[in-house]
Order: C-alpha cells, then sequence, then structure tokens
C-alpha cells in the first residue's frame, strides 16, 4: 500500500479502515538466499536495500525481541557527515545523500530534518583542530562553516557566553545534518522491505550457527533452524555476543550509553548543539522534548542502563552550556549498548568463515550510519565486494596498522 | 467556592494566589488544583494534540491534565503538576498549550480535524512535496506541539547535591511505609524515609479510615512524633526517590524551598545520591480510570482522587457547591468514594456499577450492572449518559468519579528491567522477584492495597530486609484498621464507536489503539511509540495498563501475554538544574592555578584556560594596543636576552628505585637505561598500538631516581599507564612512582643571558658550560639554601633552564628571578610567546601529537629503539605506520601579510582541491617577529623529500588560500648551536 | 556502583578510572616469533562477554591501585576485586 496525500484524506474521512499492516508476520521459511541477524535499523536498511537495489528478494530479517528495539529505537535521533578522515567522511556523506532522499525513496516520513549541528570550540586548539575538520567537510562535499561568538549569539542567544568556566570561542557548523525521527526509521525500511518481499520475523533469537566445511549454511533459532546462502550479522552492541556462537572475538567491547529526553517544551533549541569543554549535545524532538546526551558510562555492559554520575556529569554541562535548562524537567533517560570499536570506526566486512558477514562497530554514533550502512552492506552481501565509501571498513586495518582513529585514542574503546 | 468540611488545610492560614491572571484563595496545606477546585475551577488546562479542554484527573504526581507554568520571570516553570505543587502565598501559575485564553484556544481547531491526526499519521504524510517538510510542515507541527515554555533566561536558583547511607531505604511514607520504618527505626537500623509529599501518610490521609479508632491522622502524627524521636532515622518529606542504581544506589530529589516563594538563602532542591543496604518499595498504588466516550471533560476524575481531595483538602469537584456527582466503577472501591462523598454532604447522583447485581454501600442510588457512554459540557462536565440493558438515559452531573482499579506503583521496582507480573486476582500488575537487589516491595505497591495489610506487609518487609543485613528486629504493635473490600471485575474500557481516551496527556484513544492492532502494531514497545502511549509527562501512569487491555481484547491473548510495561528513571520529572548539581557557570570545573598566578594577575597578565589549568597568555604592557604586539615583545626578548615562563603544568612524575633505568626503558620508545646521572634526555612515550603519545624530558637525578616530564595535557593519563605498566605488566620491578606535578614549581628561564641571571641566584653553583652542559640536570640550592633541581633543556631553541623549587616558593622564585634579572631585561612570557618560540624551533606540541601520529612523521622514527623492548614498540612496526609518509615541516607563507592557518589542508599548485589530492594540513602556526613573517609547522606527504616546493594551503572553510614554501621545521639555529653555548 | 577495594572496602566508583579487559595484564613475549600477532590480538581483540567479566581499574582517586575486578556484564553484579599487582605476579609465577 503506498502512502499518499489522497489516500491520508480518504482513510480520514472513512474512519481508517483501509489501513492494512504495515509488515506481514510470516511464518520462517526453510531456506532464503540471505539471512539477516538483527531486525534494527542497520539490518532492516540492508534488507530493503538488498531487495530493491539488488534486486535479493529471497530475504529474512531475524530478530530477536520486536524490530527497531535495540539502538535504533533508544539513540538521541543525530544525522551528520561531519567527520575528518578520509576513511570515514565519504561513507558519511553518501549516507546523508541517503537521508535527504529517505522519505521519498521508502514512502514513509522518517521526519528527516536538516536543522544543522554547531560543534561549539573553546580554545584555539579546538578551533584549528575543527577547522581541519570543516575542510575535510568541504573537500567531500558535505559543505561546513565556521561560525564566530556573534554568529553564536545570533543563533543561540541562550547560551552561556558572558560566564563560562570554558568561554565559547565559536563553532562548526553543518547545515546539512540535523535529526530524524528514529522509529520512523526502522519503521520506513521494515515496510519498503516487507513490500518488496523481505520476511520480517520477530521473536526469532539466534542461538547459533550451522557450519559446513568452513562456511556458514544457516543459523539456528528459537523458532528452529533456518538455513542460508549468506549470513550477515548487524546485530550492534551485541556483536560479541553473536559472533562469539561463530567462535569468533572482535576488536569491539560493549558499553552503555544513556539517552535523555526532557517534558515537552515550546520550541527552544535550533538544531543540533554539541558542548565542546564537556560531553553534552542536545536537540529538540518535534514533539518537543529536549533530546540529549554526553559521554559512555565507560564500563563492559550489557544491561541497557547506566549510573547516576553518567546523568549528572551529562546535565552539568547541559546548565553550564545552557542555564535556562534548569527549569525543564527530565522525563525520561535510558541506556542503550554501544558496540565501541578499537578505532572508533565502523566495521563492514566478509568474516574469515564462508558466507558470514559481519557488520558493526558503530560505537556511539550508528543512527546517522543507517542508511549508508545498509547500503554497503547489501552491496557487500550481493556482490562480494566492498562498497566504494566502505572500502577502509575492514577487519584487518588493525593488524595491517590502518585504523581510522578520528579522536586519536588508541585502542581504549571508552574513549572513542 | 466549593469548600467542604475538615481536611488536613490550616484555616487559619489563608494564602492568596493567581491562576491565568485571576486572583483566588486557598489554605495552608493546599495543593494548587485542590485550592483550584476549591475555588470551583474545573478547566486547567489542554491536552498535547487535540487542544482538548481538561481539569484535574488525579491528587498525585500521577497527573496528565493540570500542568501549569508556575512563576514568574526566569523562575517560571513549565508542565507542573497542580496537583503536588503546594501552595504558598502569592503563587502565580498560568495553564499552557493554547493560543488566546484557556477557555477559548484557538488550536482547539486540532480537535476537528482529529480523524486526520489519527495513531502514526505523520509518518504516512507531509512528504509531499520534499523541500516542505522542513520549510511548512514541521515548525508548524513544532509550534503547535510541545507544552510549556522555558524563560529563556539562566535559572537564578542555586542547587546542591549530597551523599547519604544507610541500612533500610524505606521509600514511601503511606501506612506500609511508617511501619517499616517504624519496625526499624526501634531495631536500630539507620533508615531514611522519603516520601514526595510534604506531609507523611501517604493515602492514609485521603482516606476517611479509622486507625485504633481514631482518625489516621492522630496516629500519623505519633508515628511522625516517634521517628523524629530516634537519631538513627532520617524523615525526608518533599523528596522524591526517583531512580534505582547498581549496588543500592538510590538517586532523590528533595524540594527543598519549591512550597517557598523564593528560596531565599538556601537551594532550590538537592540531589541525593542514597546508598541502601536495604530498601523497601512501599510507594503506594496509583488508580486507573475506565475509557468511555467523551471521558476527558474537566470535571471527570479518578474517584480516588475526588475521594482525596474531600477528605484531605476539603474540596469539592464541582464548580457550584449542589452540582451532582456520579460515580462509575467496576468494583468496591468507586462505592468507597460515594460514601465519602455523602459523609462531607455531597450531592450524589449515584455509582454507575459495571457488576450486575450490584448494591449500594450506603444511602445513594446504585445503576448495577451500568456503564457510562456519553458525556457532555465543553468547558466542564454539564451530563452523563448511564446505559443499562442497552437503555440510555442523560443525567445532570457536574463531576464523575473513575474507579477502574489500582496498579501497584511497581515503577522502581523495574528500573533494572525486572518485568512485573500479572497477578489475576488483584487485576494488577505486581513487582516481579527479579527487580534489584536488596529491594522488597510492600504495601499498596506490591498489591497489599487494604489498610491492615499495607501495615503488616510494611512491618514485615522491614523485618526481612534488616534480617538478610543481620540486624534483628521484631514485630511491632500496629493498629488496628480495616482492610476496604478490593472486589471488582474486569472490565477494561466501554465500547464504542465515539472517542474513549486512554492517554489524556497524548490524545491516545481506544481507537488509535485499535488502528496500531490493524496496522500490525502490536508488541506494547511498537504500540507505544506508534501511539505515543505513555510517552506524556505522565509516564502513562494512569494509562498504560489500560491501553494493554484493550490491545489483549483485540489480539485475543491474555493481558501478560500481550506484554508488560515497565518503567524507567526517573519516577517523575526531575528538575535538570538539580541534577547539573549547581557547579554552573564559572563554577563548571574547578581551576587549576600556578604559583605564580597571583603574581601573573597583579602584572596584568591574561589568562587562557588550558585544560583545568589557568595559564598566563601574555603580559600586556602600557602602550601595546594589540596581543600580537605583546607576544612579539616576549619573543624578542628571549631571543635577546631572558624570559621567564611558568611551566608547572607539566606533568612530572618522580620515579625511584633499584630498577628505574628498566622500567623507563620499556617506558620510553628510546634508551633512558643509559643516561647519566646528572643528564637529562627528550623522550618519546607510544600508546601499545605504536602510535605517538607524549614526549618529555626525562632526567636522571641519581643511579636510581629519575624525574619524567610529560605534557600538561596527558599529565594525569601518563602516571595511570605508568602505574599500569608497573602494577599490571612487571610488578616484579623494583620501582615506586609518584606524580610531583602540584609538588614543584617550575619556571623555564630562557634566552641568552639566562645563564647570567640564574648564576645571580645559585648558591655557589657552577654554572659554565663545561660543569652544567646542555641537558645537564642537578640537585642544588638557590637563594639561599631554597632546595631547588635545574635542569639545562629549552624550548624556545636558546639556552635556557628550567629550575624547579617547592611549590609554595614559586611565585617567590619569579619575583627573585624579575628583581635580580631587571638589568638583563628579564621579561615574564606567556603561553603565546612559548608557542611561538616552539613552532620556530620546530618542536612538537598538542597539534602534532594528536594521537594520530607517529614517531617518524615527527621525523623521530629512528629513536623508537630496536634493541629493547618498549611498549609499542612491537606495534610501531605494522605495515601501515612503517609505510608512514607524511613528515613534519615548515612553511614559509609567501603572501606577505597572510598566515596560512592550522587546519588548512595543502595542495600542489593547480591541483583540484578533493580529498584524493589531498597532501596533508598545517598544524600549528604564527608569526614569527624572529623572521618577521608568517610561519607554519605542516605534515606533508614525502614532506622531507619535498624542502623548496611551493604548495597551497587552501581553507575552503572560509574561503582563503595561501602559497607557501616547504622548509625544515627548525626555522631558527638548526644546528642547536645556541642550545650548547 | 560501588567496588569492593580490597584494601579500602567499598568505594564508590567514580573514583575509578575503568580500562577494560584483565587480558591487558598478559602482555605478550616480544622477543617470540610471532610477536606482531600476539600484540595485535592483545591489543585489538576482545572476547567481550555477556556475563562474567574479568577487568581493570585504576583507583584513580583513591589510593592509586590497579584492581582486577570480577563483574557480571549482565547484571553488574561483582563477584570479586583483587591488586591487579597480585594477580599480574601471581599469573607471572605459573
Amino acid at each position: 500500500m503506498t502512502f499518499s496525500g489522497f489516500k491520508v484524506i480518504k482513510e480520514a474521512l472513512t474512519g481508517h479502515k483501509g489501513w492494512g499492516p504495515l509488515w506481514r508476520t510470516p511464518e520462517p521459511k526453510a531456506q532464503y538466499d540471505v539471512v539477516i541477524v538483527g531486525g534494527g535499523g542497520h539490518g532492516l536498511a540492508t534488507a530493503y536495500y538488498l531487495a530493491k537495489v539488488y534486486g535479493v528478494t529471497n530475504v529474512a530479517v531475524l530478530e530477536k525481541g520486536w524490530i527497531g528495539s535495540g539502538n535504533v529505537g533508544r539513540n538521541t535521533t543525530i544525522i551528520r557527515s561531519n567527520y575528518l578522515l578520509p576513511g570515514n567522511q565519504p561513507f558519511y556523506e553518501f549516507s546523508m545523500k541517503l537521508w535527504e532522499n529517505l522519505e521519498q525513496d521508502t514512502n514513509f516520513n522518517s521526519m528527516v530534518s536538516q536543522r544543522g549541528i554547531i560543534n561549539l570550540f573553546h580554545s584555539d586548539g579546538q578551533r584549528d583542530a575543527y577547522r581541519r575538520r570543516g575542510n575535510a567537510m568541504m573537500l567531500s562535499g558535505a559543505g561546513a562553516r565556521l561560525l564566530s561568538q556573534a554568529d553564536l549569539r545570533e543563533r543561540a542567544p541562550f547560551l552561556n557566553f558572558d560566564n563560562a568556566r570554558f568561554p565559547i570561542k565559536g563553532g562548526l557548523m553543518q547545515e546539512r545534518a540535523g535529526t530524524a525521527r528514529h522509529d520512523g526509521v526502522a519503521w520506513g525500511y521494515a515496510r519498503g522491505a516487507d513490500m518488496r518481499g523481505v520476511d520480517i520475523i520477530q521473536n526469532c533469537e539466534v542461538t547459533g550457527f550451522r557450519m559446513d566445511a568452513g562456511r556458514v549454511t544457516g543459523v539456528e533459532t528459537t523458532r528452529g533452524v533456518i538455513g542460508a546462502g549468506k549470513v550477515g550479522v548487524a546485530v550492534a552492541g551485541n556483536s560479541g555476543r553473536v559472533m562469539a556462537m561463530a567462535g569468533r572475538r572482535l576488536p569491539i567491547e560493549s558499553q552503555v550509553l544513556q539517552a535523555f529526553v526532557s517534558e515537552g517544551l515550546k520550541p527552544v533549541i535550533p538544531g543540533v548543539i554539541t558542548f565542546g569543554a564537556g560531553h553534552f549535545y542536545i536537540s529538540q524532538s518535534d514533539k518537543g522534548g529536549l533530546v540529549f546526551g554526553g559521554d559512555l558510562d565507560g564500563y563492559n555492559s550489557y544491561a541497557q542502563r547506566g549510573g547516576l554520575p553518567v546523568v549528572e556529569d551529562v546535565l552539568e554541562g547541559g546548565m553550564a552550556l545552557m542555564p535556562m535548562l534548569g527549569r525543564a524537567r527530565l522525563l525520561r533517560n535510558w541506556g542503550g549498548i554501544v558496540d565501541m570499536s578499537m578505532d572508533g570506526s565502523p566495521i563492514i566486512d566478509r568474516t574469515d568463515i564462508g558466507d558470514l558477514y559481519f557488520n558493526g562497530a558503530w560505537n556511539y554514533g550508528g543512527f546517522k550510519a543507517t542508511p549508508a550502512s545498509g547500503y554497503a552492506f547489501a552491496h557487500l552481501l550481493a556482490r562480494d565486494e566492498p562498497h566504494e565509501t566502505a572500502r577502509a571498513f575492514r577487519f584487518d586495518r588493525f593488524a595491517r596498522g590502518y585504523v581510522i582513529d578520528e579522536k586519536g585514542v588508541g585502542a581504549q574503546p571508552n574513549l572513542h | 467556592m466549593t469548600r467542604l468540611s475538615g481536611g488536613l488545610i490550616d484555616r487559619n492560614r489563608p494564602l492568596k494566589f493567581t491562576f491565568n491572571g485571576t486572583a483566588y484563595s486557598g489554605f495552608a496545606g493546599d495543593t494548587l488544583a485542590s485550592a483550584l477546585l476549591a475555588n470551583g475551577v474545573q478547566l486547567m488546562g489542554r491536552s498535547f494534540k487535540y487542544h482538548r479542554p481538561r481539569g484535574v484527573f488525579s491528587a498525585g504526581s500521577e497527573e496528565p491534565n493540570a500542568l501549569v507554568e508556575l512563576r514568574e520571570g526566569a523562575r517560571q516553570e513549565p508542565n507542573t503538576r497542580a496537583t503536588v505543587a503546594e501552595l504558598y502565598d502569592g503563587l502565580s501559575a498560568r495553564s499552557q498549550n493554547h493560543v488566546g485564553p484557556l477557555h477559548r484556544d484557538l488550536l482547539a481547531v486540532n480537535d476537528l480535524f482529529s480523524p486526520f491526526f489519527a495513531a502514526g499519521f505523520y509518518y504516512k504524510t507531509f512528504m509531499w512535496p520534499r523541500a516542505f517538510w522542513e520549510k511548512l510542515y514541521e515548525p508548524l507541527i513544532r509550534n503547535a506541539a510541545g507544552l510549556g515554555r522555558l524563560s529563556m533566561l539562566p535559572d537564578p536558583d542555586s542547587y546542591d547535591k549530597g551523599f547519604l547511607h544507610c541500612d533500610l531505604l524505606v521509600i514511601g511514607a503511606g501506612p506500609a511505609g511508617l511501619a517499616a520504618a517504624l519496625t526499624a527505626g526501634r531495631a536500630g537500623a539507620r533508615v531514611i524515609l522519603g516520601d514526595e509529599d510534604f506531609h507523611l501518610g501517604g493515602r492514609l490521609l485521603m482516606e476517611s479510615d479509622l486507625l485504633d479508632g481514631a482518625p489516621a491522622e492522630a496516629w500519623v502524627a505519633t508515628v511522625k512524633a516517634e521517628l523524629e524521636s530516634l537519631p538513627n532515622v532520617r524523615i525526608m518529606t518533599r523528596t522524591t526517590v526517583f531512580g534505582v542504581y547498581d549496588h543500592g544506589i538510590f538517586g532523590a530529589v528533595e524540594r527543598v524551598s519549591d512550597h517557598l516563594p523564593e528560596p531565599g538563602s538556601t537551594v532550590r532542591q538537592t540531589l541525593w545520591r542514597i546508598t541502601a543496604k536495604r530498601s523497601v518499595l512501599a510507594a503506594g498504588a496509583t488508580e486507573r480510570h475506565i475509557p468511555f466516550a467523551d471521558n476527558d471533560r474537566p470535571g471527570i476524575m479518578l474517584a480516588g482522587a475526588m475521594r482525596a481531595y474531600a477528605n484531605r483538602w476539603a474540596a469539592s469537584p464541582v464548580r457550584q457547591g449542589n452540582d451532582a456527582i456520579a460515580i462509575f466503577t467496576n468494583g468496591d472501591d468507586g462505592h468507597r468514594t460515594a460514601r465519602d462523598l455523602l459523609a462531607k454532604g455531597a450531592n450524589l447522583l449515584g455509582v454507575i456499577d459495571t457488576r450486575k447485581g450490584a448494591a449500594a454501600q450506603g444511602d445513594y442510588k446504585v445503576f448495577d450492572g451500568a456503564m457510562v457512554t456519553g458525556t457532555k459540557g465543553r468547558l466542564g462536565l454539564r451530563a452523563i449518559e448511564i446505559t443499562r440493558d442497552g437503555q440510555s438515559s442523560w443525567h445532570d452531573a457536574g463531576a464523575l468519579g473513575v474507579a477502574g482499579g489500582w496498579n501497584p506503583n511497581v515503577h522502581l521496582s523495574s528500573h533494572h528491567r525486572g518485568r512485573p507480573v500479572w497477578d489475576e486476582a488483584r487485576l494488577a500488575f505486581v513487582p516481579g522477584q527479579n527487580g534489584p537487589a536488596g529491594m522488597i516491595p510492600a504495601g499498596a505497591a506490591a498489591g497489599q492495597g487494604g489498610t491492615a495489610q499495607a501495615l503488616a506487609s510494611g512491618a514485615a518487609g522491614a523485618i526481612a530486609a534488616l534480617a538478610e543485613i543481620g540486624i534483628t528486629a521484631h514485630p511491632i504493635a500496629l493498629p488496628t484498621a480495616k482492610d476496604a473490600s478490593a472486589d471488582q471485575e474486569a472490565f477494561w474500557h466501554v465500547p464504542g464507536k465515539r472517542r474513549a481516551w486512554v492517554d489524556f496527556q497524548n490524545d491516545v484513544t481506544v481507537k488509535d489503539i485499535k488502528l496500531a492492532h490493524q496496522e500490525n502494531m502490536r508488541p506494547v514497545e511498537h504500540l507505544k511509540r506508534w501511539t505515543t502511549l505513555g510517552m506524556a509527562t505522565d509516564q502513562g501512569k494512569t494509562a498504560n495498563v489500560s491501553a494493554l487491555a484493550v490491545m489483549a481484547e483485540l489480539t485475543g491473548k491474555s493481558l501478560p501475554e500481550t506484554g508488560t510495561t515497565i518503567f524507567r528513571p526517573p519516577y517523575t520529572g526531575v528538575s535538570l538544574g538539580v541534577l547539573g548539581g549547581g557547579d554552573t557557570g564559572k563554577g563548571f570545573r574547578p581551576e587549576r592555578l600556578t604559583p605564580t598566578h597571583h603574581w601573573a594577575k597583579a602584572r596584568g597578565a591574561e589568562f587562557v584556560e588550558v585544560g583545568p589549568w589557568m595559564r598566563a597568555q601574555y603580559f600586556p604592557q602600557a602602550g601595546e594596543r594589540t596581543w600580537r604586539e605583546t607576544v612579539d615583545r616576549e619573543v624578542l626578548a628571549v631571543r635577546a636576552g631572558v624570559g621567564l615562563c611558568d611551566v608547572t603544568t607539566l606533568g612530572k612524575i618522580d620515579v625511584q628505585g633499584a630498577d628505574a633505568g628498566e622500567f623507563l626503558n620499556r617506558i620510553y620508545a628510546n634508551m633512558m637505561g643509559t643516561l647519566k646521572v646528572g643528564m637529562v634526555r627528550y623522550g618519546l612515550m607510544l600508546r601499545e598500538d605504536g602510535h605517538l603519545y607524549d614526549d618529555g624530558t626525562c632526567a636522571r637525578l641519581a643511579e636510581d631516581h629519575y624525574v619524567v616530564t610529560t605534557t600538561t595535557a596527558n599529565a594525569g593519563a601518563v602516571y595511570r599507564n605508568m602505574e599500569f605498566a608497573h602494577q599490571c605488566l612487571w610488578p616484579d620491578l623494583d620501582v615506586q612512582l609518584i606524580s610531583t606535578t602540584d609538588a614543584w614549581a617550575q619556571i623555564a628561564v630562557a634566552g641568552p643571558k639566562s645563564r647570567e641571571l640564574l648564576s645571580r641566584i645559585v648558591d655557589g653553583f657552577d654554572l659554565s658550560n663545561e660543569a652544567f652542559p646542555f641537558m645537564a640536570c642537578a640537585n642544588l640550592t638557590v637563594c639561599g639554601g631554597l632546595r631547588a633541581r635545574l635542569f639545562r633543556i629549552s624550548f624556545s631553541g636558546e639556552l635556557a633552564y628550567e629550575i624547579a623549587v617547592p611549590a609554595r616558593y614559586g611565585a617567590a622564585l619569579m619575583e627573585r628571578l624579575m628583581t635580580r634579572g631587571q638589568d638583563l631585561g628579564a621579561t615574564p612570557y606567556g603561553t603565546e610567546a612559548l608557542g611561538v618560540l616552539r613552532i620556530e624551533k620546530g618542536h612538537a606540541a598538542g597539534a602534532e601529537l594528536n594521537g594520530q601520529t607517529t614517531a617518524q612523521m615527527l621525523g623521530l622514527g629512528r629513536m623508537v629503539s630496536q634493541k629493547k623492548d618498549s611498549i609499542g614498540a612491537i606495534m610501531s612496526r605494522r605495515e601501515g605506520l612503517a609505510q608512514e609518509k607524511r613528515r613534519l615541516v615548515g612553511l614559509k607563507s609567501l603572501a606577505p601579510q597572510t598566515m596560512a592557518v592550522s587546519g588548512a589542508h595543502l595542495f600542489e599548485q593547480g591541483a583540484t582541491r578533493s580529498m584524493e589530492t589531498d597532501q596533508g594540513w598545517v598544524t600549528s602556526a604564527c608569526y614569527s617577529p624572529h623572521l618577521q613573517g608568517y610561519i607554519a609547522l605542516a605534515y606533508l606527504e614525502n614532506g622531507d623529500a619535498r624542502m623548496g616546493e611551493t604548495l597551497v594551503a587552501a581553507n575552503p572553510l572560509e574561503g582563503t588560500e595561501v602559497p607557501v614554501e616547504v622548509v625544515s621545521a627548525h626555522f631558527i639555529d638548526p644546528e642547536g648551536g645556541r642550545l650548547r653555548d | 556502583m560501588l567496588i569492593p577495594h580490597p584494601l579500602l572496602g567499598p568505594r564508590n566508583a567514580q573514583e575509578f578510572t575503568y580500562l577494560g579487559d584483565a587480558q591487558l595484564l598478559r602482555r605478550p613475549d616480544p622477543q617470540a616469533p610471532d610477536a606482531e600477532a600476539a600484540f595485535c590480538d592483545y591489543v585489538f581483540q576482545r572476547s567481550n562477554p555477556a556475563g562474567v567479566h574479568q577487568e581493570l581499574w585504576f583507583h584513580e582517586q583513591g589510593d592509586r591501585s590497579w584492581l582486577v575486578v570480577t563483574r557480571n556484564t549482565v547484571t553488574h553484579e561483582i563477584l570479586g576485586a583483587e591488586l591487579a599487582c597480585d594477580v599480574a605476579k601471581r599469573e607471572g609465577a605459573q
């Protein structure tokens, strides 16, 4: 069923009787060409692009709970392509271009809103680093602007300019960045994939891999064995858990990242703003909630909950930057499990097991990558070669010494 | 006025307040909601989506409707629940989320278009044409959405935070909580009793039940007096325990002065981190409603709330004294409200009971086997439709209480993702076995909602909890009480075609849930996200279970099979100000001050934030018009005479022990074990992954004593890593480490006249080049007996020293050097001049050591010793690092007045500007007064082989391009003669 | 979280800095012929279990000892803590 203005009006006037399921609830088949483990944003996007771009439709997406229950449903919804390094920037810019056309492509309003991101800087050294990055963004076509303090006073007069421990000196802005409605992204891809024949199978947890002569032939699940020509794993925070079933260790640690939303408020925050002297970033949802976050809790965890110290740290940053926030209230706070890698950059690659492919290590920025990640993983699964924008995201970059370390902190996942 | 008799309000303390500009009065003990009701005000707000008129729905923090902007100016506080806003004299509140006056909201037009705004509507439309989403649709939606407004002014109040510890934390001070606290208190346990209300007693205050034959508040007062007398018990009213964290840590907010017109000299709120060995969750229960057609009009509220307003606040829910009140219930609890209202003299229309054969429990009419199927009254309830056996009739009513059963407040028990379990007998979710470790639910929160049950389970909970930590508590005498009948039937919503609200604030109706079911949004989380059910400020406290029941009916599954809802912190909204803890403005982070800070300040220095440190940036003198003028003077003074700079911020680590040399061999990429006593060596540290990590000097003061210096930024991390290497990798080495960064003040004395200056303060120490050559170090005394360490090292490229004295003498040493060096032109210089001097010399700093670079890139690849193992040595040989071709070079600007800025990228002349043709980037840049031109350092592909080449430093970000010549990074004295003279 | 410091008793986790998997105690032999591969494994690969995890914490705002803490990554329950130098010495002796 295609959504259209006509359809929406017709249904409104006739009691919404004509809306059907957004996706089917199929029983798993015995065999698929491709089985994707993980019904999150990346898994669903992979299935969508496999079907739409690469014509591979005999595909199942296996989700242990409900689709979108992982990080795509619990992030702070920021999209951006403001990276520095040549291994990353073209990929994220490709993602941004897919975002820009996502609704028309999927016929589903994921509420992509290019309201801009501003990374504030507070020292000359930070400014120089942002200038280097901004220039990389210019070179990749992503676009960037260096904002002076005067520019910022105009755009965001509520920032603490005059009584700050770390005065705001300016900001790097990407105007094309912004936010999207996170659940809507998962749903749009799910519906688009389902319409093209992909089976989305919820409540189906993978419990093991079937192997034959060094190749994977299928997966064992809580709903039986499902055969597969190829298996793609896209399970983010659960990467370690799932790949352990294939006997593999990864350059990844699973850690908890908290996110926060305030009670609904009339519009106050334009776009996305990040603090450069404390770990705090913020935007405002269409519904009016302030959506914000900060640092990782910093230890290995699969618990989807964080601790009070990080809550305090985030709000210390928030109050230092925007002292007018004090009388708003926190509505909800939750944790997501993020797959932090040893250089802070992702992996989209074959594994050393035949027909087993891996997509992960999204660190704490997987959401913005969703379209390109799905596209590139679909490309890899369909063509068995990396997508041109994802060539650097290989497993062997660590052993060979070609890490993509935007922050320059080395093999210390909680610092990326 | 619709004020009733009795109640726990102080009629001797009238309070004035305004709502939407109209003046009213209430009494001490009122909430804003009770005072408004007592003034006959039903209409208090507007709903989120359809802007439906709304009145107060509850009497507690679960309130979905009566949200107001409280206070004026910078203290304006949006989305405040009128039900928990304690009345104070002069309170001012305004309703929110409407355009025009509350009773004539222009956005109420949304309600007419509600067929278009069904669940999930946004996802299906607003896509055409593409550009309209951001330019038209989204701004419209944004402005219509949201609830209250922030003032946009800095919060003027202060906040505090603190730690508390106890054996038993009792959450909630109703019957269960009081019994638990008293039991534990008498046992001598350290007890904290927290309640969000400003009175102890919880539900006891809302009911007419007798304890020991007397009104319950008498027992509450007795218990309160005893608890207050126990030194081991801390009572915390106005305190919400909002979250449960790992290992028995709870977050709680105490609203210290929200009940006052202004905080005065105290804080507004305090954030408490309570570490409790055990806890009793006695958070009570929240009543649920029964959705029916048009059930959201002002005047319709929870029956238990109606009872609470009548009993505790002596407030009637109707606009005028004699308006009829009806109760709609599926069980005996609704009859309790009817009895209490009758006792207060209310005009009771009757009780509409869904149960066939239900009988009156007092002198009122019962419509048994009946339902409410419709209502009238745009801004306040006027009439209800009662349907019984297919026959409908309209009845005038000014208020309707709805009693659908009680949901235990399981919230905190699910903060660790433990799932509540369905109790079919009680028709409610109760806390499961997998709640947070050490938490025992009691009272209504555990489904033990009868007064006697609650008292007993609270006391038993405390005994059980304390037994686990070895404290014996004995049963206490509990007052005699009755358990009211909780008989009810599973009746979840009234079927019908009109809209029946489930989630009031977010305007989610039974129809929306049906549509979600039809569209396969059936998992409870999909239902919530698709319809926004439970996402409002009340977190669906009155809505979620009813919604699950509707979905269960549609799927034909049982309610627990359909799903459970778990809750996340915080239990109720917590102000961002208190979570920030009050360290705002300049207090955001502490400042670290150097020993000469006050001296520099007195000389008029400008300061700059360098991590946590404040450092002198430059020292302007009278007549200097720009910072550059000042910095140029300082640089030239160093090159020509002698300059002084506080470099205390560099990390200093003392390394002592027989194996100190061997240990440092393993820490540094280059050899340190062979360093002669009395000498200093420049050292590179790598991360274990082979990348360059930190650099600095290493001095050997004795056979078994080294002093390591680090960069300012990495001082803490290098020390941590060295402790790691010592404790975790090589615990058998005889070495001890201590950070002495704060113990020693260190001053750089740089310039051709530095030896002369120093010779004037040392106590007979031979500074001659022969006795104390470049890279020498020594312990000595200065200024007549002050112990000091002297290092002949140079960051500027001049003859230079760094002298360290105990930190408390740092300022005195600086003053002495300035005095004694007056005739030599001794000049203090700051971080800017320091930066220029090191760029001129080609020394690396933070921009070059950014964690992405290697020793090769600095041109120091050969320093990584191949003869020994050290951290990072093996990994530095990996292919990608070994083949690294970028090198540090110098750049001279070929455009006379233009600087190649840091962050510019390098391109060959005529090359396209792209990531593929990118040749490197500028790391540091400055004006060199020595060379009288702009210079820079840069990393450049094959940099070593490109001396003399002309490149372009492109900065498309700011639209500038500068031609530059590639030169050696050592702009001055490349042979190093000045250092060694 | 509270970390049961073997010398100091329960301490708030805020006082500590986290490093990661306690395998980082087991630095490979740099002289071994396959040293580079062994170091790559040591530096980059993690078992990252959902369950019991041995991990290194540094008491940075305290006595500056490195601890090996045994903690369940699913429940956050802490099963024990030892001085890392004791563990390292014990393993070195084996």
